[in-house]
C-alpha cells in the first residue's frame, strides 16, 4: 500500500554542522532569530577507553512544514537544496524508509 | 502602478556579504532593487546549487540598519563616536587633498594600504597604491601567516602552488573521465566548518568521502574529520614540521617513496658539499662556470657532470648520476673536497626523525605515525590538505617544505586525484600574487625599492609583493627608515580581528596623521579614521574572480543608496592620483585582466564561468612531465634547477637552512618551562566559526543566534581542576594580557589545551565607541613580531595560558 506522506532523510555521517539548512529555513520561511524549521545539534558522544565522537544532528523542529510552498512545485525543500554536506533527502517515506537499509548513521523524520 | 517583476540576477559571492574565498555560483532573486532571496545555482559546477549560511543570510545583511549608507568625517576625536555625513565628492576632495599632501611632503610610501583577509579586495587595493606611487600594501596580520606563506614555501621548493584535486578543473567534475577519486587524503589543521578555504569549496572533501576517500586527520581537537577518519592524530600545536619528518623517514626507510620521481623529477643528485654543506655549482669547479649551473657525479665514467640549468640537461647525453655516495672532488683552486648527494643530506635529514622521537614531540604515537604514513605512501592516488594553521607558526617553511616532499616523494603531484598544481585560470592574473604577475602592478622596480620589509625577508623578494606587517608596525613607532604617515584601511578591522596585540595597533592607529577606513558597518577600528566610505557587497558590484578555477565574473544584481563597490571607489581615486592611469572603466580593467581567456566581461558575464582547455598551462594533469609549466616547454618545474628541490636552493641563497628540519616554537610548554609554570595550559586560537568570517557578521541576527557569545573549549577535566561549568564566563591570560571567554567544556578539545574564538566585538553594545572590542578579543594574549627568520609565520596556535572562573561584579571594560 502506497502512503503518500513525505519526510525527510537525514545521513547525520555527514552533517557538518555548517547550519546552512538553518539559516536557508529562516530566509525561506522569514523565521526572526532564533526561531528555524530546522536546527543542528553538536553531540559529543562518550566512547569506552576514554575517546569520543563528535556528531552534528540537524533536527527539524515544530515549525517545519517541509516547504509546502515548494515541493508542490517540484522543488526540494530549502534545507535539502542548501545542505553544503548533500545529507539530507525529502522524498515519500516508505521510499526513504529502503535507504534506512542501505546505509548506517541515518535517521528518517516525519513531520507533525 | 503595475505588478514589478521578480528578476533573478547569476552571479558569483566574492568578498563583503559571506565574506569567504568563495566563488559560489547564486541566484539572487531581485524585485524593486531589493534583494528577496538568495539561492545556490545549481548548475554552477563549484557549489552545484548548495550555498552556507552567510550566503543564505545576504538579506538580513543588505538591508541592515547598521549598514554605513553614506561617507563619514571624523568631527571628534580618534576613538570616539563623532562622525558627520559628508558627500561622495567630498570624501573623495579631503582624500585626494590630504593623501596628495603626504606624498609631496614624505613621499608616497608613507602611506600603507591595508587590507584584511584579501578576496576581492587585493586587486583593488594593489591598483590604488601603485596608482598613488606606494609599494606598501599590507595584509595586516603578523607575519602575513595566511595563505601567502604557503604558497611562497611552496613557490620556493617546486615552483608552482598545489592544492587537492577534487575535479574542480574538469566539466562534468567527478564524473569526468580523467579523473581519480583519491583512496586516502590528509586533512592536516583544517575544520570543514569555515566551509571554503584557500580559494576551494571545503564540502568538495564531504563528496570525496562518499565516493570512497578515506581521511587521515592532523589535528589537535576532536573535529569531524577527527571523528571520522582511518586515522586521526591528535598532534601537540606546532609540532608539525616533526610529524612531516616522521612520515617521510617511515617512507624512505620503507622506501615507499616513487622512485621514478624521484630520479627524474628531484634534485636528489646533485652535489652538496661537506665543507660549507651548500651546493656545489659549476662556478666551484669550471673555470667561468656558472654559479646558476650544478653538479653531479656520473659513477660509470667516476668523473662529475654539470646540470645546465638553462638548457635543463646535463653536460652529456648519456648521463648516469650517482643518487647516493660521497665523492672526492677537486675545486678550481686546487683543493679537494668530500661532497654527497642531495639524496643521501635529505635522507639523514629525515633519519633523525624516528617515530619515537618524533611521538616525544608531537604526543602522537609512533605504531600511529608509522600507519598513516604507511597508509598514505600506498594509497595511489593520495592528496593533503592543509588549513591555515600550517601558516601560523615562524617556521612556515621548513614545514611546508616537509610536506611538500611527502606528496612529491610519493608520486602524488599533478596526478588525478592528488595534489594538483594551480595558477589563475587561463592565466588571467589579476595583481600580484606570490609566484604570479598580474595586470596590475608596480610601474617600475624602482617603485619598490621602499617597501617595507623587501631587503630583510628573501621571500618577500622573491615572491610576496606586500610589505612585512610586524615591520610596518615597528615602523610606525621608530619613524625608521621613513617615517609612516597615513593609513587605507580597507575591509580590515585590526582592533577586532587581524591585529595581534590589538593595544598596540590602537597606539599605532592614534600616531597616524591620516587614515581612510571603508567598510560595510561600523567597526571599533573605523572609528579612528578621518574619512569613512561605505562600500558595497558583492552583490552591488560588477567584478571578476580569477582564483583558480573557474573564471568567473561577479554580476551586479542591485544598488543600495549611498554605498559604492571597493572596486569603484579605489577606481575613482587611482584617476586622480595618476594622471597616467591606464583604464576609462573598470570594465576596460576588467576586459584586460579576462584578455588571456579570449574572452571580455560582457562575454564572460552571459557564460557565467568558464573551465581552461585541454593543455593549458592552467589545468592539470601531469604538466611537469608534458613542459607545460616552464616558459621553455622542458618538462620540469619553475624552481632555480628546474627540479623539484629537497635542498632549496633559493633558501641557500638567502642564508636559511636548505632543507626540512623542526624547531621547538617560542612559547610552548619545552621552549619556555618558565612560562609553562604559570600558564599551565596550550592556548589555541582561531577555530572557524560556520556563522562567522573573522571579524565580521556577529550583527547578522540569523547568523549571531547560532554563535551567540565569544566561547573557549575546555576540556571537562581541567574544566573541573579549576572548578569551571559548562557556560561561565571565565578570564583567559598570560603574560601579554588576558580577555574573557564563555566556557564551552567539551571533549572536543584535549585536557591539555584550551581554544579560544577569535575575531569577537559587540556592534550591538554602542554604549562604547569600541564596542568592546578589547574585552572577548584572544590577540590580547598574543605577540607580535615572532614571525620566522624568513618573515614569514606567527605562533597564534601555540601559546600558553592559564583560565579562571570570572569574579562577578567585575566590570567588562576594566578587564
Amino acid at each position: 500500500m502506497k502512503s503518500n506522506k513525505n519526510g525527510l532523510l537525514i545521513d547525520y555521517e555527514y552533517c557538518t554542522g555548517c547550519f546552512a539548512c538553518t539559516v536557508a529555513c529562516c530566509q525561506e520561511h522569514g523565521w526572526e532569530a532564533p526561531l528555524s524549521g530546522i536546527k543542528v545539534m553538536e553531540i559529543v558522544q562518550d566512547l569506552p577507553k576514554d575517546k569520543a565522537y563528535l556528531t552534528f544532528l540537524p533536527f527539524p523542529t515544530e515549525l517545519c512544514v517541509l516547504c509546502a510552498k515548494r515541493t508542490i512545485k517540484g522543488l526540494d525543500p530549502t534545507c535539502v537544496k542548501h545542505c553544503m554536506a548533500n545529507c539530507l533527502s525529502y522524498g515519500n517515506l516508505r521510499e526513504l524508509a529502503k535507504e534506512l537499509e542501505k546505509k548506517p548513521r541515518m535517521v528518517l523524520w516525519s513531520p507533525r | 502602478m503595475g505588478k514589478s517583476k521578480t528578476n533573478i540576477v547569476k552571479t558569483t559571492t566574492w568578498s563583503a556579504g559571506p565574506g569567504c574565498h568563495g566563488g559560489c555560483g547564486v541566484l539572487a532573486h531581485i524585485k524593486d532593487n531589493k534583494l528577496i532571496k538568495i539561492e545556490g545555482d545549481p548548475d554552477h559546477p563549484w557549489n552545484q546549487g548548495r550555498l552556507c549560511a552567510r550566503a543564505l543570510a545576504m538579506t538580513q545583511y543588505i538591508d541592515h540598519h547598521d549598514r554605513l549608507k553614506s561617507p563619514l568625517k571624523r568631527v571628534g576625536k580618534r576613538g570616539e563616536d563623532q562622525f558627520e555625513e559628508i558627500s561622495w565628492d567630498e570624501a573623495f576632495d579631503i582624500i585626494e587633498e590630504k593623501m596628495k599632501t603626504i606624498r609631496d611632503d614624505f613621499g608616497p610610501e608613507s602611506m600603507i594600504f591595508s587590507m584584511g583577509t584579501g578576496r576581492d579586495i587585493g586587486p583593488w587595493i594593489c591598483m590604488l597604491a601603485y596608482a598613488y606611487g606606494s609599494p606598501n600594501v599590507m595584509f595586516a596580520l603578523s607575519g602575513n601567516a595566511c595563505y601567502s606563506p604557503r604558497i611562497a614555501a611552496l613557490d620556493t621548493v617546486q615552483g608552482d602552488y598545489c592544492v587537492f584535486d577534487a575535479a574542480q578543473w574538469l566539466p562534468g567534475r567527478y564524473d569526468h573521465p580523467e579523473y581519480k577519486v583519491p583512496e586516502c587524503m590528509i586533512i592536516w589543521g583544517y575544520n570543514i566548518a569555515a566551509t571554503c578555504p584557500d580559494n576551494l569549496f571545503g564540502h568538495w572533501i564531504i563528496d570525496l568521502m562518499k565516493k570512497g576517500t578515506k581521511i587521515i586527520t592532523i589535528d589537535p581537537r576532536l573535529s569531524f574529520f577527527a571523528s571520522r577518519s582511518k586515522h586521526w592524530l591528535q598532534i601537540r600545536p606546532g609540532t608539525d614540521a616533526a610529524l612531516a619528518l616522521g612520515f617521510l623517514h617511515v617512507i624512505i626507510k620503507e622506501e615507499l617513496y616513487d622512485q621514478n620521481f624521484l630520479e627524474t623529477f628531484t634534485d636528489a643528485p646533485r652535489l652538496v658539499r661537506n665543507d660549507t654543506g651548500k651546493l656545489l655549482r659549476e662556478s666551484d669547479v669550471v673555470k667561468e662556470g656558472s654559479r646558476e649551473n650544478f653538479v653531479v657525479f656520473d659513477n660509470p665514467k667516476k668523473a662529475i657532470i654539470i646540470w645546465n640549468t638553462q638548457k635543463q640537461e646535463y653536460s652529456i647525453s648519456d648521463s648516469n648520476p650517482a643518487f647516493t655516495g660521497t665523492f672526492e672532488i677537486q675545486l678550481l683552486n686546487g683543493n679537494t673536497i668530500a661532497c654527497t648527494t642531495v639524496w643521501d643530506k635529505f635522507k639523514k635529514n629525515c633519519a633523525f626523525y624516528t617515530p619515537q622521537k618524533v611521538e616525544e614531540i608531537t604526543l602522537v604515537l609512533a605504531p600511529d605515525i608509522e600507519k598513516a604514513a604507511r597508509f598514505y605512501a600506498k594509497a595511489k592516488p593520495a592528496s593533503i590538505h592543509w588549513g591555515v594553521p600550517i601558516d601560523m607558526t615562524p617556521e612556515i617553511t621548513p614545514l611546508c617544505h616537509a610536506i611538500a616532499a611527502l606528496w612529491a616523494l610519493t608520486g602524488n603531484l599533478d596526478v588525478p586525484g592528488g595534489n594538483v598544481f594551480t595558477r589563475s585560470a587561463f592565466n588571467a592574473v589579476a595583481y600580484a600574487l606570490p609566484g604570479a604577475e598580474g595586470v596590475i602592478k608596480l610601474k617600475d622596480q624602482a617603485q619598490d625599492k621602499t617597501r617595507i620589509g623587501k631587503d630583510e625577508y628573501g621571500p618577500f623578494n622573491k615572491f610576496i609583493w606586500r610589505c612585512q606587517t610586524d615591520k610596518v608596525i615597528e615602523q610606525i613607532f621608530s619613524e625608521k627608515p621613513y617615517p609612516v604617515k597615513g593609513l587605507w584601511m580597507q575591509t580590515c578591522n585590526p582592533l577586532s580581528g587581524i591585529g595581534l596585540d590589538p593595544k598596540l595597533w590602537q597606539k599605532a592607529l592614534e600616531k597616524l596623521d591620516f587614515i581612510v577606513g571603508v567598510d560595510l558597518f561600523m567597526t571599533p577600528s573605523l572609528r579612528y579614521a578621518d574619512i569613512i566610505l561605505s562600500a558595497a557587497t558583492f552583490l552591488e558590484k560588477d567584478g571578476v574572480r580569477s582564483w583558480w578555477v573557474p573564471l568567473q565574473t561577479i554580476n551586479k544584481a542591485l544598488t543600495v543608496d549611498g554605498c559604492r563597490p571597493d572596486v569603484e571607489i579605489n577606481f575613482e581615486l587611482s584617476k586622480r592620483f595618476d594622471p597616467d592611469f591606464k583604464w576609462e572603466t573598470i570594465h576596460d580593467l576588467f576586459d584586460e585582466i579576462l584578455e588571456p581567456s579570449g574572452m571580455n566581461f560582457e562575454k564572460l558575464s552571459k557564460k557565467g564561468w568558464a573551465l581552461p582547455p585541454e593543455n593549458h598551462a592552467s589545468r592539470p594533469y601531469f604538466r611537469h612531465e608534458k613542459g607545460l609549466l616552464r616558459s621553455d616547454g622542458k618538462p620540469g618545474f619553475t624552481t632555480p634547477s628546474g627540479k623539484f628541490e629537497l635542498y632549496a636552493t633559493l633558501r641557500e641563497d638567502w642564508g636559511l637552512e636548505a632543507m626540512p628540519y623542526f624547531k621547538e616554537p617560542p612559547f610552548t610548554p619545552i621552549s619556555r618551562p618558565d612560562l609553562f609554570k604559570d600558564y599551565p595550559l596550550i592556548l589555541g586560537t582561531g577555530r572557524r566559526s560556520p556563522a562567522f568570517f573573522h571579524s565580521e557578521h556577529r550583527n547578522i541576527p540569523w547568523l549571531r543566534t547560532l554563535d551567540p557569545d565569544p566561547v573557549v573549549e575546555i576540556h571537562p577535566e581541567t574544566a573541573r581542576k579549576n572548578k569551571i561549568s559548562n557556560g561561565e564566563w571565565v578570564i583567559v591570560e598570560n603574560w601579554m594580557g588576558k580577555a574573557r571567554f564563555k566556557a564551552k567544556v567539551t571533549k572536543i578539545v584535549p585536557p591539555w589545551m584550551v581554544m579560544a574564538a577569535h575575531g569577537w566585538w559587540f556592534p550591538e553594545e554602542k554604549d562604547d565607541p569600541l564596542f568592546h572590542t578589547f574585552e572577548s578579543n584572544i590577540n590580547m594574549l598574543i605577540p607580535m613580531n615572532e614571525q620566522g627568520k624568513d618573515g614569514l609565520g606567527t605562533p597564534m596556535k601555540h601559546l600558553l595560558c592559564r583560565i579562571k572562573k570570572e569574579v562577578l561584579g567585575v566590570k567588562n571594560n576594566e578587564i
